[in-house]
């Protein structure tokens, strides 16, 4: 099967079903190298399924997935994949140093290489004083620190990140953050999953939405400003006719008295719809463009109604 | 190399739980009171009038339900110690940090295995030797073959632990285990029942025991291992409970052999093809 040159990660029609229920649909994607790439979705659209099948966790019911161009699950692959579970947990008898050297001997890294990574590692992710403590003395947050730094022991060139931040207060959020940029700038990929989207917004470069297990719109973050804007008008005479009419250009309209809110995906349609709203009778005082935050997109993506 | 590492890990790991060091602390207790009660023996018998030659075979008696304690001891630690390495993990999650790494299932596995498998060894090898020390310096009494009798304890443990491993990859901890004791009980009622056809030579009987041990060899191997290390005159005198009374032949240590690895590579294949 052919990948292309830049491609990271690649699915194709991946589709896993547990006994009558579909966890994933229908999960075609791709992820760029170099790209930190975030992994949208409401509880159960078949995330956490996704990444263990890249990772060759669990088996495909059909459809294919690559990563680095070798097919999912692939042995020697993982020598370049890095992976931190959802709830990391392991030996809780271990020390931090003493956990980072197991899973570097396991990865294939050098017992000379461990002994200058190891204490770098647990330095990058703020354990230092920690280093003589057993995990099972740990909190939440030191061992998502400890599972982070087990994911990077063997500087892969893609890394799964399953909720990196769930347990760490805001500096460990930051740290997290400027941890995925160092990968990003020494050239890995960062597949990240979490349900904290303003985190999203800042760390990554594209993100897919998906919604049982479908892919259902995908956006670059760079140009995010470009495509997907939240307007605010203030104007009086709003009639129904008016209101129906904007369905061509946005799906959420809401209408409070003078106040009328709504998204649209594009810049470009801004002219048209104030002409719209001229044209329709209604006297316009205000009409402002306004950036939509990442939160905004998901709820106008995946509806109201649907938690993340 | 990854399965000597995960062999290493997970020795490790077994030696820091509390049913090993229970079963220990277990062990210590037995041989506390097993050496007691050897010196009380020997010191009574020493005042009698009971002649050398039936005090040597009561003692050997007891050294033989020493034996065998320590072979019960030593088949449910095994189990009870390696029960939750492959269901627990998969259920915590534990195994997704490790089997995402650049090892192939079976090497998971198999370096489990290994390492459950040196601590049974070094378990049975430290529960045999007091043992025997004890009966050789306070009761004065040697087993016949003890380190064949070692061995096949070792293989009985083998047999139980690959079974665990089995209905791990399958079940979850609790009901694995549940399963695994099931089946040892099966065994142990069945090597007791086959023992007693011998009195009556009922082959009906028999045949419950024959068929039970097919099912777990378990008990078949201890009543083996039983015959290897009693005197044959004590065995032929079916002066003991392990006497010679219906004893498993050496194709049935061939059958538990070939059994423990059926049962690990059913193992490897269910835990290599299964989601994690």
């Amino acid at each position: 099967m052919s990948h292309e040159d830049d491609c990271a990660i690649r699915t194709q029609n991946l589709r896993k079903v547990f006994g009558d229920k579909v966890a994933v649909r229908d999960l075609t994607l791709t992820v760029r190298q170099g790209e930190i790439f975030g992994f949208l979705g409401p509880n159960g659209a078949g995330k956490s399924t996704s990444i263990k099948m890249l990772l060759g966790l669990a088996k495909p019911t059909s459809g294919e997935a690559w990563v680095l161009g070798a097919p999912s699950g692939d042995v020697e692959i993982r020598r370049r994949i890095g992976f931190l579970p959802e709830n990391f947990r392991f030996y809780e008898w271990l020390t931090p140093a003493e956990l980072l050297h197991l899973h570097g001997r396991l990865s294939g890294v050098s017992a000379s290489k461990l002994s200058e990574r190891v204490p770098a590692l647990i330095d990058m992710v703020g354990l230092t004083p920690h280093i003589d403590k057993r995990l099972q003395n740990f909190s939440k947050g030191m061992l998502q620190r400890i599972g982070l730094a087990q994911a990077l022991i063997h500087e892969p060139d893609v890394i799964f990140l399953d909720e990196p931040t769930s347990g760490l207060d805001p500096l460990g959020r930051r740290m997290v953050r400027d941890i995925i940029r160092v990968q990003r700038d020494r050239g890995a990929t960062v597949f990240l999953n979490s349900h904290i989207l303003s985190e999203i917004e800042i760390t990554c470069d594209q993100v897919v939405f998906i919604r049982e297990g479908e892919v259902v719109t995908s956006r670059d973050m760079r140009a995010q400003q470009e495509e997907a804007v939240r307007v605010e008008v203030r104007a009086r005479k709003i009639s129904p006719e008016c209101v129906s009419g904007l369905a061509r250009w946005s799906a959420s309209v809401q209408v409070d008295e003078e106040r009328l809110t709504f998204t649209t995906e594009s810049r470009e349609a801004l002219p048209d719809i104030l002409r719209h709203l001229i044209a329709a009778g209604a006297d316009v005082y205000q009409f402002t463009p306004q950036r939509m935050s990442l939160e905004e997109l998901f709820m106008n993506v995946m509806g109201e109604d649907r938690g993340l | 190399m990854g399965v000597w590492i995960m062999a290493s890990i997970t020795f490790r790991e077994a030696a820091r739980k509390k049913i090993l060091w229970t079963a220990l602390l277990a062990g210590a207790a037995f041989l506390l009171v097993f050496g007691i009660g050897l010196h009380f023996q020997s010191g009574d018998f020493r005042n009698s009038s009971v002649p050398p030659f039936l005090r040597y075979q009561v003692v050997s008696a007891m050294l033989m339900i020493g034996l065998y304690t320590v072979d019960l001891l030593a088949v449910v630690m095994t189990t009870l110690t390696s029960v939750d390495t492959i269901s627990g993990e998969i259920t915590s999650g534990t195994i997704h940090a490790i089997a995402t790494k650049p090892l192939a299932r079976w090497q998971i596995l198999i370096g489990k295995w290994l390492g459950f498998v040196a601590m049974a060894g070094v378990y049975v090898a430290i529960m045999f030797s007091g043992t025997i020390a004890e009966g050789f310096f306070i009761g004065g009494v040697m087993a016949q073959h003890p380190m064949r009798g070692a061995l096949l304890v070792f293989l009985e443990c083998i047999v139980a632990l690959s079974v665990t491993f089995m209905f791990g990859t399958w079940f979850s901890t609790l009901t694995s285990g549940v399963i695994t004791l099931g089946l040892l009980g099966v065994a142990f009622l069945g090597g007791w029942l086959e023992q007693m056809s011998g009195f009556t030579e009922g082959s009906r009987l028999a045949m419950v025991g024959i068929v039970s041990s097919l099912i777990m060899p378990s008990e078949a191997v201890w009543r083996r291992a039983a015959f290897e290390m009693e005197s044959p005159l004590a065995g032929s005198l079916q002066f003991s409970p392990f006497a010679d009374i219906s004893i498993p032949s050496l194709a049935m240590i061939v059958y538990a052999s070939v059994y423990l690895l059926i049962a690990l590579a059913i193992a490897v294949y269910h835990f290599r093809e299964r989601d994690l």
